[in-house]
Formats: structure tokens, C-alpha cells, sequence
């Protein structure tokens, strides 16, 4: 492991970088915060469990939003993209929307929106 | 990118009291860190293939037990907690191990790891439960799909486990201080990865049936 260092006697932008990333790290208190929301979310994901009779679509329309403001709220605060180099983000985000697409595309392929796939193999 | 690490010489004041030097990089960002992003990226694809084949499968099975057979949603959603509490003590840990307080960050890296290992205690047993139910991982095309991907999500808790106490072994020999923050760092955005894929699997995988 490393630790970025400057030539000697220099302050040049990596460090600057690292100095701004440090000043923006988050405090205990926010990731605590972070971490109550979090729980909350998840409670009221887990509250859908116990909706009697509840169609398919509502609780799509409903954990995905739920899902999605999760999985932001980690990638944003608990692993700091945020705050860090946006190269990091545009990376992880290329992996993502790479995954979303190349799986969107094999369900539609598969026929995965309709019923005309028979069921029972 | 150049950042190639060299020994220094013991005479040198202003090297890495570690001993350890790297170079700037052509780019300012830590390789390291870069590498992690890179695969947690291919991660998703991973991930991706696994959750979609689950959902092509999950309800094409000709043989009992389903989905709605055999999840006990009140016990996942304790594990799903115990989980996301592990990301907050790894969060707390990066930020100890930033602050300088090595002691404090030891502490939150054994309770990330105990939290993990809690985790992985809770997917043995619901395993076992499925199992006593009568879904094998041949039984169906649903266990099958099902134990696949979460196994594969267990498989990353349990390497991660792995490396949390290797860090802890890396602490206590004081070999773990602020100018390692980043390995600390490194680690715990592959801690909030397998969080990430939790959050997909529980909501995907349990609560949409």
C-alpha cells in the first residue's frame, strides 16, 4: 500500500487534493446519521412485508425508490464518493450502468416482461 | 501511472517511518484506490448476471419448494440490520484509522468483523432451515438460482471477514497507524460493496415476490 507523496520541498495538486479530501472526510456523527436514515428505510422496506394483498407493481413502485435511495446513500457517504476524486465515481458508475443494461437486455431477451415464457423447467 | 513503492534508506528523515515510499502518480489518485473502483465495477457485472438469472428463474420450477415456501422475511430483515450496522463500524473505522486513533479503529474493525461473522452465522442457519424444508441446491431451478447468488454474496462477506481480521492482526503488531489510512480505506469501500449487493438481493430476492 502507498501513501501519495510530493517531490521534496513541493506542494503540488495531489496534495491540495488530498488536503480538501481529508477537510471533507464526514464526521462520526454524520455517518451515524447516514446509518439511522439507513435503518429507517429499511424498516419501512420490511413494513411492506406485513401489507396484506399487496400487487407486485406497488411494492416495485415502492422498494425500488426505497432501494435506490439506499444504495446512493452508501456509495455518496459511507464510501465517500461525494467527497473523492470524481474519476473514482464515473468508474464505479461505468460498471454499474454497463451491468443495468447488459442484464435489462437479457431479460427482454429472455422474455422476462411477458408471460409468453412457459413456466415450470 | 507510475507508483512504484521502494525501500528507503533507515538515514532518510523525511521518508515513510514505515519505510515505505511511493511515487506521485501521473494521474494525483491512488493507484490502489483506483484498482478497488475498477473492480467493484466488474463486481456489478458479477452481481448483475447473478441477479437477473435468479429473477429468470425463481418462479419456472416444476418442483416444491418456492420462494414463498421457504423465506422467513422477520429473520432476513434482522441480518439485513446487522449488515448495514457493519458498513456504520467500517465507516467509523476509516475515519478513526484518518483522525489517527489507531486504538479506536481496531475496536470498530473487530466489531465490523464480529457483525460480518453474524451475518454469515445467520445465512448458515436460514441454509440449513431451506435445507430441512426440502430445497437442496439441485432440488429446483429456484434453489439452484437462490443459493448461487446468495452464496456468492457470502462467499464476498466471509473473504472480507478474512481481510478485516488481517487488519486487526496488522493493528495489533502496530503495523496499522495513519499513514496506512488508506489500506483502511481500500478495504472498506469493499465492505460498503457487499453492503450495496445486500440492499439489490434483499429487496430483489425476499420482499418482491
Amino acid at each position: 500500500m502507498s501513501v501519495q507523496t510530493e517531490p521534496r520541498g513541493a506542494a503540488g495538486p495531489a496534495e491540495h487534493d488530498h488536503e480538501a479530501h481529508q477537510k471533507a472526510h464526514p464526521t462520526d456523527r454524520d455517518y451515524i446519521v447516514i446509518a439511522v436514515v439507513l435503518g429507517i428505510i429499511t424498516l419501512l422496506e420490511v413494513g411492506t412485508y406485513f401489507i396484506e394483498d399487496a400487487s407486485t407493481t406497488f411494492l416495485v413502485a415502492t422498494l425500488f425508490p426505497l432501494m435506490i435511495a439506499k444504495f446512493a446513500a452508501v456509495c455518496g457517504w459511507f464510501m465517500h464518493l461525494r467527497y473523492d476524486n470524481p474519476i473514482f465515481r464515473r468508474v464505479f458508475v461505468f460498471g454499474l450502468v454497463l451491468a443495468i443494461v447488459v442484464f435489462v437486455a437479457t431479460l427482454t431477451s429472455m422474455e422476462f416482461w411477458s408471460d409468453v415464457y412457459p413456466r415450470g423447467m | 501511472m507510475t507508483d512504484t513503492a521502494t525501500t528507503a534508506q533507515p538515514s532518510d528523515p523525511e521518508l515513510h517511518p514505515k519505510g515505505v515510499v511511493s511515487h506521485q502518480t501521473s494521474t494525483g489518485i491512488s493507484n490502489e484506490k483506483l484498482a478497488m473502483w475498477l473492480f467493484l465495477g466488474s463486481d456489478c457485472l458479477l452481481f448483475g448476471s447473478l441477479i437477473s438469472t435468479y429473477l429468470l428463474l425463481r418462479h419456472r420450477s416444476v418442483t416444491g419448494p418456492g420462494p414463498e415456501d421457504v423465506f422467513d422475511i422477520p429473520f432476513t430483515s434482522v441480518s439485513s440490520f446487522v449488515l448495514l450496522f457493519s458498513s456504520l463500524t467500517m465507516a467509523m473505522a476509516v475515519g478513526a484509522i484518518h483522525r489517527g486513533e489507531e486504538r479506536r479503529c481496531r475496536t470498530f474493525l473487530v466489531t465490523t468483523a464480529m457483525l460480518g461473522a453474524l451475518f454469515i452465522a445467520g445465512q448458515v442457519y436460514e441454509f440449513t432451515s431451506f435445507v430441512k424444508e426440502g430445497l437442496g441446491y439441485t432440488t429446483n431451478i429456484f434453489g439452484s438460482a437462490f443459493y448461487t447468488l446468495t452464496g456468492f454474496h457470502g462467499v464476498h462477506v466471509s473473504v472480507g471477514i478474512v481481510f478485516l481480521l488481517g487488519l486487526v492482526i496488522m493493528s495489533l503488531r502496530g503495523n496499522l497507524g495513519p499513514e496506512r489510512a488508506e489500506t483502511v480505506e481500500i478495504f472498506g469501500l469493499y465492505w460498503h460493496f457487499v453492503d450495496i449487493v445486500w440492499i439489490l438481493i434483499f429487496t430483489v430476492v425476499y420482499l418482491i415476490p
